[in-house]
């Protein structure tokens, strides 16, 4: 058997040295890239914690199958940290063909890691896709830049998103609704226990965070670039003491926190929690669609703007299927599929597309788009905030568990 | 111990020490990799990563992490806590009413929670005790008043209460089944007509007469009861407390953390997880030396304590609890899953759809038939080889194999990460083959744990006899000791079903999220909270080992219903 196991392991070296045969991966050459592609499975590596979300991605599948013969085999993360440790380990064990991870759904941190450790397909390929002509990367200045990291094209987008809030206008009357970090507060010592965040180092509890931040901090530029030791802590002493007086008043008096959005949800739908928020703005509609909201939950904005976003899809540097995956960026990334993935009874999720950019058709079907009673309009999303740069992410979750990690 | 069968012992000594060897080198390689994939990073070796020097840098990192004592501490407490209430729970109830109608009433109830993963378990315990969870919606408005949630810091508090009540009813059931394997081969009847004769009450007869051999027994199922409170993640983080989280959830989101130089500070903390636990082994160590010392000096004292009707109705009531507990929660999941709007503080849902199911139904079926291949080929695979290996070892305790209870003993994500880089390394495809391969390394252990302590304490006159006739050793195994010990393997293979089914990590990482099982989808959807979806996930995930569980405790009636003896 240890004989056996030897050979295997020799053969494996041996192919190893052997690397894959060259195949059609520049993104230039469209037509060589989907006669590559055909016949090839791409496994993509996403998050598969929503419903809708999977079918929208078995659509996606379908339509890549009979339109181009590729097999799209949805991999469901719980975590995206999950596939970039996947390609971590493929690294550490020297394979450097043939990984098992062909497409990723990523934006931030995991991205600004695996960029950091060179573990990307490259040279940029995004913006060479066909589809890359009705990116709008003119007004939405996060196509390009992930969370202030430049994507150097070596990620296309996939979708936006923006910090929106959730009530329910059953329990709550509009007019008290907060519009800045500041009258949430005052909100809060008028309703102690009905706010609260995800606990960090969740991705929407640190949004938050962020948010608090970005009104707090008084000089917005040094969030750009990354954290400066000798000004960090005159830097987030607004936010921490605005936490300070807010902790008190949260749900469970800050002693314990909602894990994630959906938990969040779960807990507005339970009458636990008055306010939530979430980084897709029709997450209420499509919730009150699934029963799992009531109908009367409506959104609201802070009027001085809040945190928005890009997602984005990925190629690892040893991907087994690039072209398959390149020809599935490009179709993601297609009006036909940003159209859907926009509408709010399949996703909700907003298009990355320039609807000046589009056909008139096109157009016109985005702008018919029924985005749900409680979604707001585009034009009543208000501004965007850009994202600080992932090292202020890093650091404020790190001091935030140092402060409120152990409650007492 | 094992005196009667030395000769057989020395027969077959040479071959049975190659057999052990060459099982060593092919189950020890991965698990010694396994470890080094925690103990290489620790010291900050993970070329890929850049690390390429030893350095004590991590530990360093680790110490300087925020409220890192506590969070190591109250594993350690709620993992004692959890395995010193499971063992006085199973010991009091086993002793107060094994041999008695109730008890096979109980029995039958508890066996198939063994099914119900612990996740689903968890879930179900919080949503019937949390401020707006059903217990509260059952009497509000109208007894209590609230017509929103109160405030209360259930669960998720900070003493881990919660956690431990989630461990015990989880664990009270596994250790009351292998403690029911192991019964079988004492004689109960005999000791409780011989302590009753003497004039002791139950509770004491059972504890000076069975309960050491019993213990025995069941010792190492103990231990695996304590390591898994100490380092469980799943229901830390559904019902444990959050400011600061258990280490072990603490090491799960460094493994996972987008940074990945947060590796080797996680391989750092699962050095420490294993310090913990054993810590905690140390100290339940004393705990049985102090429980020896108490129950000789009960015994020696001669005193007959008649009077024990309050403990043995508060054990009975603790063993139904637990089954009441998750089979309500469990059907309330059930609700859940066909809830339309469920707001706090109605009792029932607005209205009832199907459409959940029919949304989720039909794209289980591919994970369900990979699910059920995994668990049973690892499942019998892994009897197959206990069988093996007991057998070769006959009666002697076999050290050889102790390291197969190794993956028991290390944290879950760290020795999955170091497994994943040697499968990696050795050019092996993500496939149902390497999946299975892990399943199996995780699988045999608790087979093992479950087979071999009534193995070794099947009466060996049986065998003698049968030696007696000229049977060979083959026909012996074959035809007497296998059929007698037919539940005790059932029971085996069922446990080693149920990991099966339950592991999510393993299949994850090995199978690069290629092979989905039941587990890992319900991970990732529950990872989405939407409570429809987990209450499906729940129901499949605990119906397929409730089964096989099923089976396991309905085929010895069926297979002996002539011979009355063999029937339990």
């Amino acid at each position: 058997m240890t004989g056996r196991a030897g050979k295997i392991i020799l053969a494996a070296m041996l192919a190893l040295g052997l690397a894959g045969e060259v195949s059609a991966t520049d993104a230039g050459n469209w037509d060589a890239v989907v006669a590559d592609a055909k016949g090839q499975t791409v496994y993509f590596n996403a998050w598969g914690g929503s419903e809708p979300i999977n079918a929208y991605i078995r659509w996606a599948g379908g339509e890549m199958k009979s339109r181009y013969g590729v097999n799209v085999v949805h991999v469901k993360l719980d975590d995206t940290a999950k596939a970039v440790a996947t390609v971590v380990a493929e690294k550490a064990a020297g394979k450097n063909d043939d990984g098992a991870v062909d497409l990723i759904w990523i934006n931030g941190e995991n991205f600004a890691a695996m960029k950091r450790e060179g573990l990307l397909f490259g040279p940029g390929w995004a913006t060479k896709l066909p589809n890359w002509r009705y990116v709008d990367h003119e007004t939405k200045p996060t196509v390009l830049k992930d969370f202030t990291i430049p994507t150097e094209v070596l990620e296309s987008p996939w979708g936006g998103a923006k910090l929106v809030f959730f009530h329910d206008s059953a329990r709550t009357r509009k007019a008290d609704l907060p519009d800045s970090a500041a009258s949430l507060l005052k909100w809060a010592e008028a309703n102690p226990g009905r706010f609260s965040y995800p606990q960090p180092p969740d991705f929407t509890g640190t949004s938050f965070l962020k948010q608090v931040l970005i009104e707090l901090i008084g000089d917005r530029t040094r969030l750009l670039g990354p954290v400066d030791e000798a000004t960090f802590a005159a830097d987030v002493a607004p936010l921490f003491a605005y936490l300070d007086k807010l902790t008190p008043l949260l749900w469970r008096q800050g002693k314990a926190y909602p894990q994630n959005y959906p938990d969040m949800k779960q807990k507005l739908a339970d009458g636990e929690l008055d306010i939530i928020f979430a980084f897709n703005p029709a997450e209420a509609s499509s919730a009150i669609a699934n029963g799992e909201l009531p109908d009367t939950v409506r959104s609201f904005v802070f009027s001085g703007g809040t945190l928005g976003n890009t997602h984005f899809l990925a190629i690892p540097y040893n991907a087994t299927a690039k072209a398959g995956a390149l020809v599935l960026a490009d179709f993601l990334l297609s009006p036909e599929a940003q159209l859907r993935k926009q509408d709010p009874k399949i996703w909700g999720d907003p298009t990355v597309l320039s609807l000046a950019k589009l056909s008139a058709e096109d157009r016109s079907a985005f702008e018919r788009l029924d985005l749900g009673i409680a979604t707001l309009k585009p034009n009543e999303l208000g501004p965007a905030l850009e994202e600080p740069h992932p090292d202020w992410m890093t650091r404020i979750e790190a001091e935030w568990i140092r402060r409120y990690g152990a409650a007492n | 111990m094992g005196r009667p069968t030395r000769i057989k012992a020395l027969q077959t000594g040479s071959r049975g020490l190659t057999t052990n060897t060459l099982l060593a080198l092919i189950l020890g390689l991965p698990i010694l990799a396994g470890v080094a994939g925690i103990i290489l990073p620790a010291f900050g070796y993970l070329p890929a990563l850049g690390g390429s020097r030893v350095t004590l840098d991590h530990f360093a990192e680790l110490a300087g992490q925020p409220h890192i004592l506590r969070s190591a501490l109250t594993g350690v407490v709620a993992g004692l806590a959890t395995t010193c209430t499971v063992v006085a729970i199973v010991g009091t109830f086993l002793a107060g009413f094994a041999g008695t109608p109730i008890f096979s009433r109980i029995q039958h109830l508890v066996s198939p929670l063994l099914a119900v993963p612990h996740a689903a378990a968890a879930f179900a315990l919080a949503f019937l005790v949390a401020p707006s969870g059903f217990v509260i919606r059952l009497v509000s408005p109208e007894l209590t008043g609230f017509t929103r949630p109160p405030q209360w810091l259930v669960p998720n508090d900070p003493l881990a209460l919660s956690m431990v009540a989630g461990l015990i009813t989880k664990e009270a059931p596994f250790l009351f089944l292998i403690a029911l394997a192991a019964l079988s081969q004492l004689p109960l009847r005999q000791s409780r007509q011989l302590t009753a004769a003497l004039g002791y009450g139950r509770l004491s007869g059972f504890l000076v007469s069975l309960w050491p051999a019993l213990y025995r027994q069941m010792r190492l199922a103990v231990f695996a009861v304590l390591v898994y409170s100490v380092s469980v993640v799943d229901v830390a983080i559904i019902l444990g407390p959050q400011l600061p989280a258990t280490l072990p959830v603490r090491i799960a989101q460094w493994a996972a953390d987008d940074d990945l130089r947060a590796r080797f500070l996680a391989s750092a903390a699962a050095l420490l997880q294993l310090a913990v636990v054993l810590a905690a082994v140390v100290i339940w160590l004393l705990i049985e030396r102090i429980g020896r010392f108490v129950l000789a000096r009960l015994t020696y004292s001669g005193r007959r304590l008649r009077n024990d009707a309050v403990p043995r109705l508060i054990s009975a009531f603790a063993m139904a609890a637990c089954a009441a507990l998750i089979f309500v929660g469990i059907a309330i999941l059930g609700v859940w899953s066909i809830a339309g709007l469920w707001q706090f503080p109605d009792a029932w849902p607005a209205k009832l759809t199907p459409q959940a199911w029919l949304r989720t139904l039909p794209q289980l079926w591919p994970a369900l038939r990979t699910t059920i291949a995994l668990a049973l080929s690892s499942a019998s695979l892994a009897l197959f080889l206990a069988v093996l290996l007991l057998h070769r070892n006959g009666r002697a305790s076999g050290t050889g194999h102790r390291l197969l209870y190794l993956p028991l003993l290390l944290p879950e994500i760290s020795f999955v990460f170091g497994l994943q880089i040697l499968i990696v390394a050795a050019g092996l495809k993500p496939a149902f083959g390497s999946v299975l391969a892990v399943h199996f390394l995780f699988v045999l252990p608790y087979v093992l744990l479950s087979l071999a302590a009534p193995w070794r304490e099947l009466d060996p006159r049986f065998e003698r006899i049968a030696a007696g006739f000229g049977k060979s050793a083959l026909q012996t195994l074959l035809t007497v000791r296998l059929p007698l010990l037919l539940r005790a393997c059932l029971t085996a293979f069922a446990v080693g079903f149920s990991v099966s089914v339950s592991l999510y990590l393993p299949t994850l990482l090995i199978g690069a999220g290629r092979l989905t099982t039941i587990a890992t989808e319900a991970v990732a959807l529950s990872s989405g909270g939407d409570r429809r979806v987990i209450g499906i996930h729940a129901l499949v995930q605990a119906s397929l080992p409730f089964l096989v569980f099923l089976i396991a405790s309905l085929a010895p009636q069926l297979l002996f219903r002539k011979r009355r003896a063999m029937r339990t």
